[in-house]
């Protein structure tokens, strides 16, 4: 239960960090909040050659509203992004979804980012990051480029990420206006990982619903985003139909067992949590 | 083959300590081994079990999800450091007067979690304490006396306020 022997370097500008990690390559491993990683290495999971430890990179640290969108940098905890304001009056959704991940101490040491760099099919801020539409941007010695969630993610605990690349920021965009959010999931323990879990936005123009979407965690291999508007458009919100919704969920989702749930228990609570998730989500709809 | 050391220098309840130790060593090992400071107890080791929770400038934090060498430069508090038998912290003087504790395993973790806890929520509700203390694994005194006892802290620490 102790990491085998790595070497280790805590770089001071993000540019020294990109020259180390272009130097170490496919041996190194980012290490930021560490409570994904650091368990992985104790259980010897994982047994990276070189660590690049980010925890120096301040400049790293803030969260920033820029044109409509949340940018969350790399070196921004969960419980920091969660406490912000204006982060909150832009997308509610993260602050909903941040109160499932783990529990507080955890969130006071792990970074938003490092979550979805991890890419956990469980993790909740990556179906925030698919249900928002928002992107990942990624620096390395050799340029920048930004990545969409859905081309992010490319399988369980895989992502788009190269040898010698870092994710410097996650953006996520706010909803149109009139739109409610919330993020639902049931779990074994408090805190716990989700035996399913989803984020939720429905939008109300004009006193009726004009779409209801889902990004579900722990029902497959990456976040799986499902626009269900067919089963609700142009109903009001006190009177949709939301266990068609529901319904409509589990028609398009396949979820596989595993020692936590049966598949059937899993697409039973998809179902479940889609209908009370969407009602509540249109419930805190403002128009 | 011998593992490269790495200059560690942090303060740890109040007080400067230094050590050379390899980058692979946790906070956790860092405190108890190197420092010799064994209030600080180890359970799970990934994270889970929330007994080695330390402040890190203040904030509670696994020390066995944390490196030694991340730690360099900060301000480390233990229990060892929030009070004394003579002169308690208003959480040990509520775990004591509350049965918040049995075997002491995981009490630590307790005391350091609710300790920076009540900085932040003086005067919780019941639920809120449950929330606080939800990432801390007790098994054997129950966590009814320990949500009492994190409600008694908040009392006497306002009681001491008051005098």
């Amino acid at each position: 239960m102790k990491p085998s022997a790595f070497a280790w370097s805590a770089p001071s500008s993000l540019d020294e960090a990109l020259a180390v990690l272009a130097q170490v390559g496919g041996d190194g491993k980012v290490l930021a909040g560490g409570q994904s990683l650091l368990p992985m290495l104790n259980m010897r999971l994982a047994a990276p050659a070189h660590l690049v430890d980010i925890n120096r990179l301040t400049e790293l640290a803030p969260v920033r509203v820029e044109d409509g969108a949340v940018v969350v940098g790399a070196l921004a905890r969960h419980a920091a992004v969660e406490r912000d304001q204006a982060a909150h009056g832009v997308q509610p959704l993260l602050r909903q979804a941040l109160r499932l991940v783990a529990h507080p101490v955890i969130r006071n040491r792990g970074t938003t980012v490092g979550s979805i760099a991890h890419a956990d099919p469980s993790g909740e801020m990556t179906a925030v990051l698919a249900l928002t539409g928002g992107t990942v941007q990624v620096a390395s010695a050799s340029g920048r480029r930004e990545v969409a969630a859905d081309a992010f993610f490319t399988g369980p605990l895989e992502s788009d990420l190269s040898a010698g690349e870092l994710a410097v920021s996650a953006t996520f965009p706010a909803f149109p206006t009139g739109s409610g959010t919330t993020f639902m999931e049931v779990a074994r323990r408090h805190g716990d990982y989700a035996v399913c879990g989803l984020a939720a936005v429905v939008t109300i123009v004009d006193g009726v619903v004009s779409s209801a979407r889902a990004a579900y965690v722990s029902v497959g291999p990456s976040p799986l985003v499902l626009d269900l508007t067919d089963a609700v458009a142009g109903a009001e919100p006190g009177g949709a139909d939301w266990t068609a919704a529901g319904d409509l969920a589990g028609e398009q989702t396949d979820p596989e067992a595993d020692i936590h749930a049966s598949a059937a228990y899993r697409l039973h609570l998809v179902r479940v949590l889609t209908a009370r998730a969407f009602a509540e989500a249109a419930g805190r709809a403002v128009p | 083959m011998s593992e490269s050391l790495h200059d560690v220098r942090l303060t740890v309840n109040g007080v400067p300590q230094e050590a050379q130790v390899p980058a692979r060593r946790l906070l956790s090992d860092f405190l108890r081994h190197d420092l010799r400071l064994t209030g600080t107890h180890v359970g799970c080791e990934h994270g889970v079990c929330g007994a080695c929770t330390v402040l890190l400038d203040g904030e509670p934090v696994r020390s066995c999800l944390l490196l030694a060498v991340t730690a360099d430069g900060h301000d480390v508090t233990t229990v060892e450091g929030l009070g004394t038998s003579q002169d308690m912290h208003p959480v040990q003087q509520a775990f004591r007067e509350c049965h918040g504790l049995q075997c002491g395993f995981c009490t630590p973790g307790f005391l350091t979690t609710a300790a920076a806890f009540l900085v932040d929520n003086p005067a919780p509700t019941e639920d809120e304490a449950r929330e606080a203390i939800s990432g801390n694994l007790c098994r054997c005194t129950g966590y009814q006396n320990i949500v009492a006892s994190v409600l008694r802290a908040a009392e006497i620490t306002r009681e001491r306020g008051a005098t």
